[in-house]
């Protein structure tokens, strides 16, 4: 299986005139090609920062980021840049085009795509994320979570192999959100991208493949949804959510009822409570 | 002091080209001592009828009555800065707006501005950041040397600060993790049951409508299509499909157990506590469900 990120003992301290703690401290992990990464952790721990190290917008005090390959250096960034998207927390920041669809084509143009092509790409991108009908609209005037939907089209239209999102969905609506994360799951299936998402959204941490926790600048829990979660002090010590039907379960465990502490999905509390019903 | 939309349309940049209209012929009346939540997917509004409940906008047709304050289309209102001080808005990312050189200067500006004596802003300053469970030492620091969060509770403490009747809030957790946002939302409970403050709150999460809200109205295309109490609005799965919008999380579970009952609970569970403890009541022996 093919490496496309490896973290190997990363740590990160802005400079600032007091000594501070690093803001990502002596972190460790590899992706590998086509999985799907959630990082969650409280606001501060450190994950933006990651994101940074890994895109090079930033580099390591400590340690080495590995992008396909190849360490990430500023000779090699240029070459890793093109193969990695990036959408970020406030999209406000990201539009270049005095259209939508200027703004998707934009980082198409810049890499010498046909024209052809590029419209193509630009009119599936926008599909993908439900904004065909606004090709002609001013970004500016869109509201926000319309705005992080062009955003999220401008990444994948350049077709990457690694796509990073900081907390890209944080500002839709359900459905908006809903329509992000059938596009995330539907790109994983159709293409081998690889997917690293920062999120507090539970529902889209428990489809992803593997989950990091961190805290403090530190990976504080790293390995499946459901191990991960299963450690219910800690998450929530953590000032973190649990998934809705695994606080449920937790709620009705306390009162008496014998349901797993296992359960971690909608499915699988109703089952329990099934099981009970036939009990009774 | 009662906020009233009477047939109120707005159009962005009206009379060019560019023309954009962004409500219509909405109807709305927001009681004084009320909480209410106003939902609806992204583009549906909700920001654009914020601005008009303090006359940052104004409609482009019909009336907007903020107590005794009258906004009529076409009539260019005089005195505009009681309104302003009246109802507080707490923007989306109010961390933008901040810039001052001290936390304690960014959040006095706002009462100074409406003539507040400076003793009395800095009174309030030095209050609201404990109210908003910050340390006292963020006083002296800049705004821009704190965390986002911390950068958010700033911003809200400066628009308490003119002790608005009226608090408007535009998605005020985006961006803030579990903790954050519970701590947020749960002050804001606090302000509304305690000091009796109106409540506006525009939120994506159908969770918090239906925890934290006496009423509820949905925005769809420039319109206000329902307008009703959590129970009212949550019993209609389908109109909320409709409308692009979902059940909160604990009606959505609720619907499926009753779907593999059998058996219907007299009303909707809105938290995960509620559902929990009627579910626990029918599955306990002696309970209902044993009968
Ligand atoms: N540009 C910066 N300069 C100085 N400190 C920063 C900067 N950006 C982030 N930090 C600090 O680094 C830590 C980690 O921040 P960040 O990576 O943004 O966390 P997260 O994305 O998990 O909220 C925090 O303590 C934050 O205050
Ligand atoms: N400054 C603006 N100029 C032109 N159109 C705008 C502007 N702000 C918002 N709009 C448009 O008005 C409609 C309603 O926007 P808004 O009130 O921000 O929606 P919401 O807050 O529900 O997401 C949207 O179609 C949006 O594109
Ligand atoms: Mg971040
Ligand atoms: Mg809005």
């Amino acid at each position: 299986m093919t490496t496309v990120v490896r973290l190997q003992d990363v740590s990160f301290t802005y400079p600032s005139e007091e000594p501070i703690k690093p803001a990502v401290s002596h972190v460790s992990y590899s992706v590998n090609q086509g999985e799907w990464i959630a990082i969650v952790g409280h606001n501060g721990s450190g994950k933006s920062t990651m994101a940074k190290l890994i895109n090079g917008l930033l580099f390591p005090s400590e340690g080495s980021v590995e992008l396909f390959g190849h360490r990430l250096t500023e000779e090699t960034l240029w070459e890793s840049r093109s193969q990695l998207g990036m959408v970020f927390q406030n999209p406000d920041n990201q539009f270049v085009g005095a259209t939508v669809q200027d703004d998707v084509a934009f980082a198409l143009e810049n890499n010498g795509i046909p024209y052809e092509d590029m419209v193509q790409r630009v009119h599936s991108a926008l599909q993908q994320v439900q904004m065909s009908e606004f090709v002609n609209q001013e970004p500016h005037h869109l509201s926000g979570g319309q705005k992080q939907r062009v955003a999220i089209a401008g990444a994948i239209a350049m077709q990457p192999k690694l796509l990073i999102l900081d907390e890209a969905t944080s500002m839709l609506d359900p459905q908006g959100r809903r329509e992000v994360i059938q596009t995330l799951q539907t790109l994983r299936e159709t293409s081998d991208v690889t997917v690293l998402s920062i999120t507090h959204d539970l529902e889209e941490a428990m489809l992803a493949d593997r989950v990091i926790v961190m805290n403090g600048g530190e990976k504080f829990l790293e390995g499946s949804p459901q191990d991960v979660f299963a450690n219910r002090e800690q998450i929530t010590g953590l000032g973190l959510d649990l998934p809705f039907a695994a606080n449920v379960a937790a709620l009705l465990r306390a009162r008496g009822l014998d349901v797993p502490s296992t359960i971690m999905s909608e499915q699988e509390l109703v089952d329990a409570l099934w099981t009970l019903n036939s009990n009774k | 002091m009662d906020i009233k939309l009477q047939q109120v349309s707005y159009a962005y940049a009206a009379g060019t080209p560019f023309e954009k209209r962004a409500l219509y012929d909405v109807d709305l009346t927001i009681p004084s001592g009320s909480y209410q939540a106003i939902i609806g997917h992204t583009g549906s509004g909700k920001s654009t009828i914020l601005q008009h409940l303090n006359a940052i906008l104004k409609p482009t047709s019909g009336t907007v009555q903020i107590g005794d304050k009258r906004i009529d289309a076409g009539q260019k209102p005089k005195e505009l800065k009681s309104v302003r001080q009246r109802v507080g808005i707490v923007f989306q990312f109010p961390e933008h707006q901040l810039f001052e050189e001290t936390v304690e200067k960014d959040i006095m500006f706002g009462p100074m501005n409406f003539g507040v004596p400076e003793e009395e802003a800095l009174r309030r300053a030095h209050e609201l950041v404990g109210l908003l469970g910050l340390p006292q030492q963020v006083l002296e620091k800049s705004p821009f040397d704190l965390s986002g969060g911390q950068m958010r509770r700033v911003a809200i403490a400066g628009v308490l600060a003119m002790d608005p009747e009226v608090l408007v809030l535009d998605e005020p957790t985006a961006g803030l993790d579990p903790r954050g946002r519970k701590e947020i939302m749960n002050l804001f409970a606090r302000l509304h049951r305690e000091k009796g403050l109106t409540t506006v709150l525009v939120t994506h999460s159908m969770e918090d409508a239906g925890r934290y809200a006496d009423r509820i109205a949905i925005m769809h295309s420039g319109k206000c299509v329902v307008e009703g109490t959590p129970q009212e609005v949550f019993a209609q799965t389908e109109l909320l499909e409709d409308f692009r919008l979902e059940l909160p999380q604990s009606v959505k579970l609720q619907r499926t157990i009753e779907e593999m009952t059998g058996h219907e609970f007299p009303t909707l569970y809105l938290t995960e506590e509620e559902l929990a403890e009627a579910l626990a009541s029918y599955w306990t022996p002696n309970g209902e469900g044993m009968n």
